[in-house]
């Protein structure tokens, strides 16, 4: 009895004390990294992504396509300029604190530090926004984070490119307007907004609240409880309220749910509009033949596929390295992951021509992504021919792109509208501007002053 | 032989009642600070501080306030990420809105609303016990985190629902180096760590320790079950407001409310349940073991040279944590702390069996 006891005991400390040991000199050894030798040529690229949990259906292709097309880099070109690309994944769950977790882990690794972090959550850009001012690496949020980040002479090391929030809501109510004969037959019309009751899902509150006072439609708003299953008392809602239109800004398994929720309750697909993170294969698909006749927007790579593709296949899936399953390429999501790689490798060509074909530090390549020109000729060059529009940015503009176009899912693929709209910058840029103007003076940042430098 | 009393002899009644009363107990504790302050500033990276070091103080006080209400009273909370929440908004009000607010004075406000929050929800544990009362508690949880999204008023009309806080200054002293940060929090949790363990020495302690005992002895006896239930709830509920509100300020910067859900308030339990409950020194090992854990069981496989997707090291980590939990309160129910004090036991006697 007495040696059992004492065996038992033994038993526990020895693990206790084991991982007590370990602990530090793992994390220790981690925080070092792997010492990268100093005349490597290599630029080190973090991925922050989500392969589990309730947004990992949506992660997951994100992260692939951002994968493959660097993996792609070096089989097909040997790098950019000369300098191979090395990656790193990093589990975030979608959660705040393990992505500044893996932001911090990954942040020194490389022979110049992390290139760019693409953090694929608006609560993480909230939460790596306030870091990478000090730690000088430029955050990417293509399509979600703060709207107001468009502002480059506050926000200077955030990059929205391709869209925001606000653009998409923007473009979302002149679409409905052009349906209802212009923007002001919606007078006394219903829109309903289903939203994720996070920072990403209230983010185009302000703008459509904006839109509501001038056309005089009523704005109706219905959250959803994180992670979005459970939607019954919302879409109950919906069938109450009768709007005359739904637009859904859901993530991962809240989308799905929504369009089940949206047939289970009645309400015509036809006049769903989901934001572009609402309208991808894994959000429709499980709603089977009901989901046929939900539109979304897309901005950056609708599905489909370009010659880019066809290098991603023959260099990486037919020598088993993809990251991925085959048929996921072309996919929006995976799309969407591959431009976004394709802009970051861009810029980092970008500051190559400015500071040498060498692995090139943060602030470098954050040059590079406030100079970008990717014209048509150049994404005719990359392969998205079709799939992407131009992005340009500057100074003080660090969206660089403002477009978008809606996409109708038919029960098998996407159809894409031909009609490109444009968000009214008239309205957005003086919200961006008030609501940067706001950042500033909390966070007690002094505003560049961008004509300033242009002459320098 | 090492740790032997010979010797120590107490002349004095002080002596005999302080919190170490064995002279090398009072060393080793105070190394212990001595290097916690001096000497892990000097030789901890960048990263040992923000992901390990500052989340540790931080969520062991936590946990500590945990710990006291039920751990020493016994009373199931569930609530514990609803307190954090309530302190770091409230702090986070008391500071953008109160011009000239100082940054403690911040952190005790929100500390003080916690309290108030508490005891408000700690009014059903005068009937209800046990697992009943941890479904109270799980209210207060999802009340908690309804208020903080849909009550614009908490997140100053904030139009994205997430807020954050300007560089923070104390005495003059800017909190913005890592170390600062994890010498600021450092000092926070030392001083409540020491309150803590004088209150669980005094009248007060014991009659939580009697309630979570035998508490309808303790009520015959004398004992005030209002007055001592609701003041665990106050005191637990205050701590774990004030390490909420240095959560969000210090470790976050910018936090939305999912940053308390109930995962949060899950993790304080479960590093109680592992550290030791009704132990000071057991909610420090089991914030260590919890905090330090996900990170080390994400790197091993790298450490070994397995190539694991990330995807398989993150279903790794929670099959691992959770069988870590079940072999722990299979060999040693009472956490981390008896193994610890087992072992200062044999160390009295060694090298002696007995």
């Amino acid at each position: 009895m007495r040696q059992t006891t004492t065996a038992r005991w033994l038993a526990a400390t020895a693990l206790a004390a084991g991982l007590a040991v370990l602990a530090p000199g793992l994390a220790q050894a981690q925080a070092k990294g792997a010492p990268a030798a100093a005349g490597a040529k290599e630029q080190f690229f973090p991925l922050l992504v989500y392969r589990t949990g309730p947004y990992a259906p949506n992660g997951v292709p994100f992260a692939n396509g951002m994968a493959d097309y660097y993996k792609m880099l070096n089989a097909r070109d040997g790098g950019i300029g000369g300098v191979r690309l090395t990656m790193e994944e990093c589990e975030t769950g979608y959660a705040t604190d393990r992505g500044v977790e893996c932001y911090e882990r990954l942040k020194g690794k490389g022979p110049t530090g992390s290139t760019a972090v693409h953090p694929l959550s608006t609560g993480i850009t909230f939460a790596l926004t306030d870091k990478v001012p000090n730690d000088k690496i430029p955050l990417i949020t293509a399509g979600y984070g703060r709207s107001e980040s468009a502002n480059g002479e506050v926000f200077k090391w955030n990059f929205i490119l391709g869209g925001s929030y606000w653009v998409a809501a923007d473009i979302l109510v002149q679409h409905v307007g052009s349906l209802e004969g212009g923007v002001d037959r919606l007078k006394g019309k219903k829109i309903a907004l289903v939203y994720h009751d996070s920072p990403y899902g209230k983010e185009p509150i302000p703008l459509l609240q904006e839109r509501a006072k001038m056309h005089g439609y009523q704005l109706i708003l219905i959250p959803v409880t994180h992670p979005g299953v459970e939607q019954k008392a919302a879409w109950l809602q919906v069938r109450r309220d009768r709007p005359d239109y739904v637009f859904l800004w859901g993530w991962g398994v809240m989308n799905s749910t929504s369009v089940k929720e949206a047939i289970a309750t009645g309400y015509p697909r036809e006049k769903m509009y989901g934001v572009w993170w609402s309208g991808a294969e894994p959000d429709i698909v499980p709603a089977g033949d009901g989901g046929k006749g939900y539109n979304a927007l897309t901005f950056m790579s609708p599905a489909g596929t370009g010659r880019v593709h066809q290098d991603i296949l023959k260099n990486l899936h037919d020598k088993g390295q993809g990251s991925g399953p085959r048929d996921e390429v072309g996919q929006v999501l995976y799309n969407r992951g591959l431009a976004s790689a394709a802009v970051t490798a861009e810029a980092v060509r970008v500051a190559q021509e400015r500071y040498g074909k060498r692995p090139l530090t943060g602030e470098e390549v954050r040059w590079g992504f406030e100079n970008l020109n990717v014209d048509e000729a150049r994404i005719k060059q990359l392969g998205l021919e079709g799939m992407m529009q131009p992005i340009s940015t500057s100074c003080r503009d660090h969206m660089g792109g403002n477009t978008a176009q809606v996409h109708t899912w038919d029960g098998k693929k996407w159809n894409v509208a031909p009609k490109v709209y444009q968000a009214d910058m008239q309205i957005l840029k003086p919200m961006q501007d008030a609501y940067a103007a706001r950042y500033a003076t909390e966070k007690k940042i002094q505003p560049r002053d961008c004509a300033k430098e242009a002459a320098n | 032989m090492l740790y032997r009393e010979n010797g120590q002899f107490k002349t004095r009644y002080s002596d005999d009642q302080q919190i170490f009363p064995i002279l090398q107990d009072r060393w080793l504790v105070m190394a212990l600070i001595a290097f916690a302050f001096i000497g892990v500033p000097m030789l901890a990276s960048e990263y040992m501080f923000r992901a390990i070091l500052i989340p540790f103080v931080i969520l062991s006080l936590a946990a500590l306030g945990l710990n006291l209400l039920v751990g020493y009273c016994g009373q199931i909370s569930l609530g514990s990420g609803a307190f954090m929440a309530v302190g770091a908004y409230i702090a986070y009000n008391a500071y953008t809105r109160v011009p000239g607010m100082p940054v403690i004075g911040a952190f005790l406000i929100g500390g003080a609303a916690a309290l108030l929050v508490g005891i408000v929800f700690g009014i059903p544990s005068l009937r209800i016990r046990g697992l009943y009362l941890a479904v109270a508690t799980l209210a207060a949880q999802f009340f908690c985190d309804w208020v903080f999204a849909r009550i614009a008023w908490f997140t100053n009309y904030s139009a994205s629902g997430s807020v954050s806080v300007p560089t923070l200054t104390v005495a003059g002293i800017s909190i913005d180096t890592p170390q600062s940060k994890y010498l600021f929090c450092l000092a926070i949790a030392t001083v409540m760590a020491l309150a803590a363990k004088n209150i669980v020495r005094g009248h007060v302690g014991r009659s939580w320790m009697a309630i979570r005992d035998m508490d309808v002895a303790a009520t015959v006896i004398g004992i005030r079950p209002v007055t001592a239930k609701l003041s665990a709830f106050a005191v637990s509920s205050f701590v774990i407001g004030v390490a909420g509100a240095m959560w969000a300020f210090v470790h976050l910067g910018s936090w939305e409310p999912l940053a308390f859900d109930v995962n949060r308030s899950l993790n304080l339990l479960f590093m109680i349940i592992i550290g030791g409950m009704g132990s000071i020194m057991g909610s420090f090992f089991g914030a260590a073991f919890i905090v330090v854990l996900p990170i080390l069981l994400n790197q091993v496989p790298a450490w070994l040279g397995v190539p694991i997707s990330t995807a398989m090291a993150s279903h790794l980590e929670f099959m691992i944590f959770g069988a870590l939990i079940v072999f722990f309160l299979i060999v040693e129910p009472h956490g981390l702390a008896r193994l610890w004090s087992i072992g200062k036991e044999k160390l009295r006697l060694w090298p002696f069996p007995h």
